[in-house]
């Protein structure tokens, strides 16, 4: 029940839980931790061992597989002696065409352009981070990666490709492409660099983060 | 207990969304404070959370019909022009014997708008009532509603890949129908709509030092 507010104390080393407003300490963490709001059990921080490096060479490796994923046809389907294979711009395209622009706006959105933005603006806060560079504009760029994060959906995409290669299937023979075994290992790969950032390094002075 | 410490609030202060800073905030209701550490810009709750819940809310609704009735996409073959709706796909798909994809684009399709539409009315109706009930409850399935939310759209990306695929001139092609723009302005606006959602606000009736208050619509 809530204290008067005569009788209100501050925890040491304040942080307000995100999701109910609560202030507590801000724990210490060992490496692999993670801090729950003692209250409604939200996630307060995680502290990844090797963070730097980790999410540096995992966002690379993302880097490298967008590339194989957008360059390279997704799925193919071949009938009757004629064969087809898209890429994803070129599916985003022809549903363009087909007379569906919002929805083709939509997929080049959450399929392609988001998933690279956050690509780029992950590599623009952690490259100067790893070269012990700060500077404000990380933190921009930090907030960009966060607000365009819940809009890039390739997990769901690739549960799309696998339900709509089923419905083809007894039509006509499916062809996986390169990039479709890309984009499963981007999500793979996207994922754990996102979960292996610390995001307590953005906020930490210069030479704390040049000291790691 | 954990109620031993006060809200951020009930001292009068901001944290930043993004990085966790702690401000004091303005005696003023001045909009414009930014976080002093990394620039975000700071509220005390999200601003107008309740009434953009709520109108959010009643757009999807409105859009979920149409999504639902018209169709999904029409497939032209030799034999000729069929149109498929959501649920019609649904049971081609549990007919021709894949009973596991036919539940999840079920699920991912139809139950999981409807039940973000219920659970989001459910969850601002009862931060508007100041209820003190179910706080852990609600938490979680504010959770749930922003975890499984991406999921819907689903049908959007089968659409698109059979639409891209299937264009044997000739002999069959396929287009994606009105409802499949309905569809995703559904996935959007229910995004939005959890987006706009503060659950701070499930837990603020706790820290209210006057419970007996009346209530203001």
């Amino acid at each position: 029940m809530p204290a008067p507010d005569a009788h209100l104390t501050l925890p040491a080393n304040p942080v307000a839980c995100h999701e109910c407003d609560l202030l507590q300490s801000e724990p210490r963490l060992a490496p692999g931790d993670t801090a729950r709001c003692v209250r409604c059990g939200a996630v307060l921080a995680r502290n990844p061992p090797d963070s730097l490096d980790r999410s540096l060479a995992l966002t690379l490796t993302a880097t490298v597989l967008y590339v194989i994923a957008n360059v390279y046809p997704l799925v193919g389907l071949a009938m009757q002696g004629r064969q087809v294979e898209v890429t994803l711009i070129e599916a985003v395209q022809i549903l363009w065409k087909g007379g569906v622009e919002p929805v083709a706006a939509l997929v080049f959105i959450t399929a392609l352009l988001f998933p690279v933005l956050e690509l780029l603006m992950f590599l623009l806060v952690l490259v100067p981070l790893r070269l012990g560079r700060m500077s404000p504009r990380l933190a921009t760029f930090f907030r960009l990666v966060r607000s365009v994060q819940p809009w890039g959906m390739m997990e769901v995409f690739l549960l799309g490709m696998l339900v709509s290669l089923v419905k083809l299937s007894h039509l006509a023979t499916v062809l996986l492409g390169p990039a479709f075994w890309a984009t499963a290992c981007l999500i793979v790969v996207l994922t754990l660099a996102a979960r292996a950032f610390d995001t307590r390094l953005l906020w930490q002075t210069p030479d704390t983060v040049a000291g790691r | 207990m954990s109620g031993d410490y006060p809200t951020a609030r009930q001292l009068g202060l901001m944290s930043c969304h993004v990085c966790g800073q702690l401000a004091q905030a303005p005696d003023t209701t001045n909009r414009s404070l930014r976080c002093p550490r990394c620039g975000t810009p700071m509220h005390m709750r999200k601003h107008a959370s309740l009434s953009t819940t709520w109108a959010l809310i009643a757009a999807a609704i409105l859009l979920y019909v149409p999504a639902n009735l018209m169709p999904m996409m029409v497939t032209a073959s030799l034999l000729g022009s069929q149109e498929d709706t959501i649920m019609s796909g649904v049971v081609f798909l549990w007919q021709s014997g894949s009973w596991p994809l036919a539940t999840v684009v079920f699920f991912a399709s139809v139950m999981v708008p409807l039940l973000k539409i219920i659970a989001l009315i459910y969850l601002t109706a009862s931060a508007q009532r100041r209820s003190r009930h179910n706080l852990i409850q609600r938490t979680r399935l504010y959770r749930l509603v922003e975890f499984v939310g991406r999921w819907s759209m689903l049908d959007i990306y089968v659409i698109t890949i059979l639409v891209a695929l299937v264009q044997f001139q000739g002999l069959a092609t396929i287009q994606a129908g009105p409802a499949a723009v309905a569809f995703g302005a559904v996935v959007v606006v229910t995004m939005f709509a959890a987006m706009s959602f503060d659950p701070r606000l499930i837990w603020d009736p706790l820290s209210d030092p006057t419970p007996r208050r009346p209530d203001h619509d």
